[in-house]
């Protein structure tokens, strides 16, 4: 048996609620993995995160200041948990963190040696909603038509490039089908409220949602794709069950969106399969998704690869997994001492 | 038939390209194995009428419906 390489990694994304953060099945991962012995350590943003009391697969934990805190209070924060842990690599799991993550990346690694491996500020801003129908034009991507707007004035002009009904979405989160003008009108007022602006309006495209969880190294080549169809999704719209499907014109179109973004880590990209079969490309999230331990039950284990790309090891790309893996959720309630609950309130630590 | 169509002997079928599932009756299977198989839908329709000792009037208009169905399912290739 070869001898595993210990690590310490930090994760993020503990939060394994009802709309699950990736934090813990990117753990139950890198717990799996052959290559690296890993000793996770949890950052929190909330002292209720799941993953916090879940000492099986989280060794230590450390509460970090919210995104809206600002880059500098990160670095004063990982400099003292790096003091403590010697980090190797963060993941960071979230889409609101991320943009500080990627800012920090390098005084990251000059300071402390912690590596990461994350999409560009410019790859970052490319896959936003707001301007990937541009994207999906210029790389002959299909992707809905959908243009921003600022104000609700702009919503009785839209019939005229747009018919019912149409998907009204926030900047980052939040996506509902409009019928009628009113229905636009009320969910703008609803998500901009919400999210901000602009508001993003999307042709509907009627079909069958496919996602893909896939890792890119940075120079144009998909290092693992898999695809996913939902089978029984919540209220929220995530996968409560999925199976992994064989779909090698799905996994070309995840290839070539990384070969145009030069994609660099890990994303969900989101796919909708028309009645004629043509897919078009939704949403590309950029980290992964909740599901992604379904790719490490088809033997694709793509937290670990990620882990092997930002420490600069050696990767293969996948070729291959196993089709017809399903996955099923359930949630558990477990029985947590109050001092542990006080213990991460407090000292921000578990 | 699709080649990639999974089938089990207890008739549950999964379709790896869709991710849909399905299941089927002891004689749904007979007529999926056949079909999968490369037979005819004139192949099955003898390959029926023997086995389960029905005559063609009874059997030809289920079996062209089922057929349909499986089309219509996104279970057959192209060439049938």
């Amino acid at each position: 048996m070869v001898k595993r390489k210990k690590i310490t990694v930090g994760v993020t994304g503990l939060n394994n609620i009802d709309s699950p953060g990736p934090g813990i099945p990117v753990i139950r991962s890198l717990k799996e993995s052959k290559i690296y012995e890993v000793r996770i350590i949890g950052l929190s943003y909330e002292s209720l995160e799941p993953g916090l009391y879940m000492h099986e697969l989280v060794d230590y934990s450390y509460q970090i200041p919210l995104p809206g805190a600002g880059v500098e209070s990160l670095m004063q924060r990982l400099a003292y948990i790096n003091s403590v842990e010697k980090l190797d690599v963060i993941i960071p799991n979230f889409d609101a963190e991320l943009h500080n993550f990627i800012k920090a990346e390098k005084q990251i690694l000059d300071a402390f040696g912690i590596k990461m491996f994350l999409p560009t500020l410019e790859q970052f801003d490319a896959r936003q909603k707001s301007v990937l129908y541009n994207f999906g034009k210029e790389n002959g991507i299909k992707v809905p038509f959908s243009k921003m707007i600022f104000s609700a004035a702009e919503i009785s002009k839209l019939q005229h490039e747009f018919t019912y009904p149409m998907v009204v979405k926030g900047k980052f989160y939040d996506a509902s089908i409009a019928y009628t003008s009113d229905q636009v009108t009320s969910y703008f007022h609803k998500i901009s409220a919400k999210w901000g602006l602009p508001v993003i309006i999307q042709q509907f495209v009627s079909g069958q949602e496919v996602n893909v969880t896939a890792i890119g190294d940075g120079n144009g080549n998909c290092i693992g794709a898999v695809p996913m169809r939902k089978l029984y999704i919540t209220d929220k719209g995530k996968a409560w069950a999925g199976v992994a499907t064989d779909d090698a014109e799905l996994i070309e179109s995840a290839k070539k969106v990384i070969k145009a973004l030069k994609w660099k880590g890990g994303n969900e990209l989101e796919f909708i399969r028309n009645n004629d079969g043509e897919y078009f490309l939704l949403e590309i999230n950029p980290r992964f998704p909740a599901w992604v331990y379904l790719a490490t039950g088809c033997g694709q284990n793509h937290p670990e690869a990620l882990v092997s790309l930002a420490l600069g090891d050696k990767v293969k790309p996948f070729n291959e997994y196993i089709p017809g893996k399903m996955f099923v959720r359930y949630s558990y309630d477990m029985i947590v001492d109050l001092k542990e609950y006080e213990k991460i309130s407090t000292i921000g630590e578990l | 038939m699709k080649k990639n169509i999974a089938l089990s002997d207890t008739g549950f079928l999964f379709n790896p390209s869709t991710g849909d599932s399905y299941s089927t009756n002891p004689i749904g299977l007979d007529i999926i194995r056949e079909l999968k198989e490369g037979s005819s839908p004139k192949e099955v329709l003898k390959f029926i009428m023997e086995k389960y000792e029905v005559e063609e009037s009874r059997i030809e208009k289920d079996l062209g419906d089922f057929i349909d169905m499986l089309k219509s399912f996104q279970l057959m290739d192209n060439n049938g």
